[in-house]
């Protein structure tokens, strides 16, 4: 079995009375990808937000490449190397397609406040080759051309892939993606696949996703992690976890894992 | 007919058929201004009614007016008007221009200089090329800027030939509003490029006036009875110190630095508590704060603190004015202290050159240095983290932004360059008053930021000079001109009263104006007279930061959702 670079143990999170993730185990080896499913509710987002720092888990810890990251805040999570993209896309709006990605580097540049102020040739280099690797990102996402208009402006699809840039700017070794295919067509999806393997191939990066999709998940991931009313029901390949009769109940309701 | 007036103007070359078009359209514009008006002041309000109206709605009016003419038979040659060069492009204006000018020169009026560098600038708009275009304003406001107390003193400004603003603004309103600027463009920092809303900014300006006041003026000249702290007598490059006076003078050009810097960490220390919170709880703690500071100002003497920090009510003075030193003095023929530089200027014009001029000279300097880095950090990653956090700050913080610190770096550097504008503005004033700095400073610097265009520094800078003149001389200026010209004023105004014998008080009012003002331009231009691109955008489509389930309960952020 390969090396894990994400770990949890008996992650939980309440909201007052309300149970989102109950004591979940998860494990998430190198160089692969995994995804979440379950129905809605499940606390697959909770889930994830609790990896990235944006909420503090009730009990329970995460260990991210040897490190324990359980309670660090979100920018100490990003600087080490977890990437995230959000189910309603939160691109900065009103910046550019390249100030966004910049952003995105915000971690990895050094340029300080004075620094900056007085225009050092060591900072005015940085800036220089972070735009130059904007502009590259942007071109591998298929985002060229765009790079000067608004965040907002752009399509729907290109929000998605902008927001996967900008992900991708942070250079993570684990990308979490929450419903990466959300409102895109067949075809769209079918990209979008494709562009998980690539990144996974050509750039040795892990991917967690979260998908509702059927399609996508199990053509694109090769270990999947079931998630109901906060807790992990299954667990496998996507043929296992196909035929679990938990799954099927947990999607179609009680009685029908005996019709199947 | 129409069609003889057609063929009478087909031989007519383009540009003068455009400028008998442009003549005729002035003339029909300017007409009712000569034809007899009943009122003393009806000719000049129509006369600025008419110039607002060609400003705001003078392309729209032209193209009126050559519709009216197409209909009458006479040809728009517009492409083949568009491939001419330029300077043949310009001929109707810089007619109409000379004309206008020719027409003044002949009616034995001095021609007003405002109006001639007006009429250049929209010359100079035309005739420059594009990529150069943009330079045009701020080359133009800035040479004017600089040259101002010559133009003053030299009387070359309108000076009674203006309705309104009858008097240009005085040296010592320039050195006000040049302050103001700088407060403006420090608030512009936080509160247009991060979104945090700070209503205590004027704790900042206390701060760095009362930096001024500790660390040149003889105030710790006395041994202090309550804590046996001994008079002190330090002198580091101040100048123009009278012997034995005793206190701390340290060069003000150096108190500047120290002072912002001093007042930069009094702004992290405020921000580390405050900074946690979001929107409306913000801008309430940040109020507090405010307060806070002008209360120990105003109650920090013996008597109460037990050690005389500022002196009490009363305040603080003398503060020592800055100056070059004998040194320099000597060699390069700079002044020496400001405060006693009297004739210093020795060019062709014997009254620039005293105290307030090089005040008004040195604060456009801070200004200047204050814009350029307002300008660098809006550019820099720090500027970027900034916007990033006011569109959402939950993305920001998950693409690496650390959400304090960024906050933090941006409230300090506005509460740096709040020091920089306290410091000088007590070394201009002499003396630092704790009753100075109330709340009203906070709200008024706000409002500026709101009415130039938030996040735009040009905007800010606009609406910083605008609001700051009207606050020192310009509702004055008006007032009295009203009183003059459109009121029956009888001449026994009573102090203290709004109304009284048919005159009005129009400072007396001021607050009002300017929150009828801000009504105006939040209705007719919500996101500010001259906003920043990308927030022009914003308020037209919203923004849309939700906050997440921890950050509304616990830790960072206690503030309520939307």
């Amino acid at each position: 079995m390969a090396e894990l670079l994400l770990q949890t143990s008996g992650l939980r999170k309440e909201f007052g009375g309300l149970v989102a993730v109950n004591d979940v185990d998860f494990t998430i080896p190198q160089g692969s990808i995994v995804a979440l499913i379950g129905p809605n509710g499940a606390g697959k987002t909770t889930f994830f937000n609790m990896i990235t720092g944006v909420y503090k888990p009730s009990a329970g810890a995460v260990v991210f490449a040897d490190e324990d990251i359980t309670d660090r805040p979100p920018h100490f999570v990003t600087e080490r190397g977890i990437g995230r993209t959000f189910q309603n896309i939160r691109l900065f709006q009103e910046m550019t397609a390249l100030e966004n990605v910049l952003v995105g580097m915000h971690c990895r540049l050094k340029g300080g406040i004075l620094s900056s102020v007085f225009g050092l040739p060591r900072v005015r280099r940085e800036e220089q080759q972070a735009r130059e690797r904007a502009h590259e990102l942007l071109a591998y996402c298929s985002l060229e051309g765009v790079e000067d208009d608004y965040a907002r402006n752009l399509s729907y699809g290109d929000q998605r892939r902008l927001e996967v840039a900008r992900a991708l700017a942070t250079q993570p070794k684990l990308l979490l993606l929450d419903e990466p295919t959300a409102g895109m067509n067949p075809q769209e999806s079918a990209e979008f696949t494709a562009f998980i393997h690539k990144l996974r191939d050509e750039e040795g990066l892990t991917v967690l996703l979260i998908e509702h999709d059927m399609k996508v998940v199990m053509g694109v991931s090769e270990r999947l992690t079931v998630l109901d009313y906060g807790e992990k029901i299954a667990e496998g390949t996507p043929k296992e976890v196909q035929s679990d009769p938990r799954v099927i109940e947990a999607y179609l309701g009680t009685g029908a894992a005996a019709a199947v | 007919m129409t069609a003889a007036i057609g063929n009478y103007w087909r031989g007519v070359p383009e540009w003068a058929k455009r400028t008998a078009a442009l003549f005729a359209f002035m003339a029909v514009l300017l007409i009712p201004a000569w034809s007899g008006s009943a009122f003393r002041a009806g000719r000049e309000l129509y006369l600025v009614v008419a110039f607002v109206a060609l400003i705001l709605v003078g392309r729209p009016l032209y193209n009126a007016f050559w519709r009216l003419l197409e209909s009458a038979g006479v040809r728009n040659g517009k492409r083949r008007w568009g491939r001419q060069p330029r300077w043949i492009r310009s001929l109707p204006l810089v007619s109409l221009v000379v004309l206008l000018l020719l027409v003044v020169w002949a009616s034995g009026t001095q021609p007003s200089w405002t109006l001639v560098i007006l009429l250049g600038i929209i010359l100079a708009l035309f005739l420059v090329p594009p990529q150069l275009r943009q330079y045009v304003v701020p080359v133009t406001v800035l040479g004017i800027a600089v040259a101002y107390p010559i133009l003053i003193a030299e009387n070359w400004l309108w000076a009674g030939s203006v309705p309104i603003i009858t008097n240009p603004p005085s040296m010592d309103a320039m050195v006000v509003v040049a302050v103001y600027v700088m407060m403006a463009l420090g608030l512009n920092m936080v509160v247009g490029y991060c979104g945090l809303l700070d209503l205590g900014y004027v704790a900042f300006f206390a701060i760095g006036a009362y930096c001024a006041a500790w660390f040149a003026s003889p105030h710790f000249a006395r041994p202090d009875i309550n804590t046996g702290l001994p008079s002190i007598d330090f002198n580091f490059g101040g100048v123009g110190v009278f012997e034995g006076v005793g206190g701390i003078h340290i060069s003000i050009w150096l108190v500047l630095l120290i002072g912002a810097c001093i007042t930069a960490v009094a702004g992290v220390l405020i921000g580390l508590p405050t900074l946690r919170l979001r929107g409306d709880y913000l801008a309430i703690v940040t109020l507090g704060f405010g307060e806070m500071v002008a209360q120990v100002a105003r109650n920090g003497d013996e008597f109460q603190l037990g050690f005389n920090l500022t002196n009490g009510p009363p305040g603080i003075n003398p503060v020592d004015s800055p100056g070059f030193g004998s040194w320099l003095h000597e060699h390069l023929g700079l002044p020496n202290v400001f405060r006693d530089a009297f004739g210093w200027w020795a060019g062709p014009v014997d009254s620039v050159g005293d105290v307030v001029d090089l005040m008004y000279w040195g604060a456009l300097a801070l200004v200047l240095i204050t814009l350029f880095c307002s300008i660098r950090l809006r550019d820099s990653r720090l500027g970027r983290a900034w916007i990033a956090i006011r569109e959402d700050e939950t993305a920001a913080a998950a693409m690496g932004v650390p959400l304090m610190r960024t906050k933090t770096w941006s409230y300090a550097t506005g509460a740096f360059f709040g020091g920089v504008a306290g410091v000088w503005f007590a070394s201009f004033q002499q003396a630092v008053f704790p009753d100075t700095f109330n709340f009203n400073v906070s709200v008024f610097v706000l409002c500026m930021v709101i009415l130039g265009g938030m996040g735009n520094v040009w905007g800010v800078i606009a609406g910083a000079s605008f609001l700051a003149y009207l606050n020192t001389e310009g509702l004055a200026e008006f007032g009295g001109w009203m009183n003059e010209n459109l009121l029956r004023c009888g001449g026994g105004q009573e102090a203290g009263k709004v109304i009284s014998d048919g005159c009005v008080d129009i400072p007396a009012v001021s607050f009002g104006i300017y929150g009828i003002i801000l009504v105006i331009v939040m209705l007719v231009r919500p996101y500010g007279l001259f906003p920043e691109a990308r927030r022009k955008v914003e308020f037209e489509h919203g923004v849309h930061d939700e906050y997440l389930y921890d950050e509304r309960e616990h830790g960072e952020h206690a503030a309520g959702a939307r």
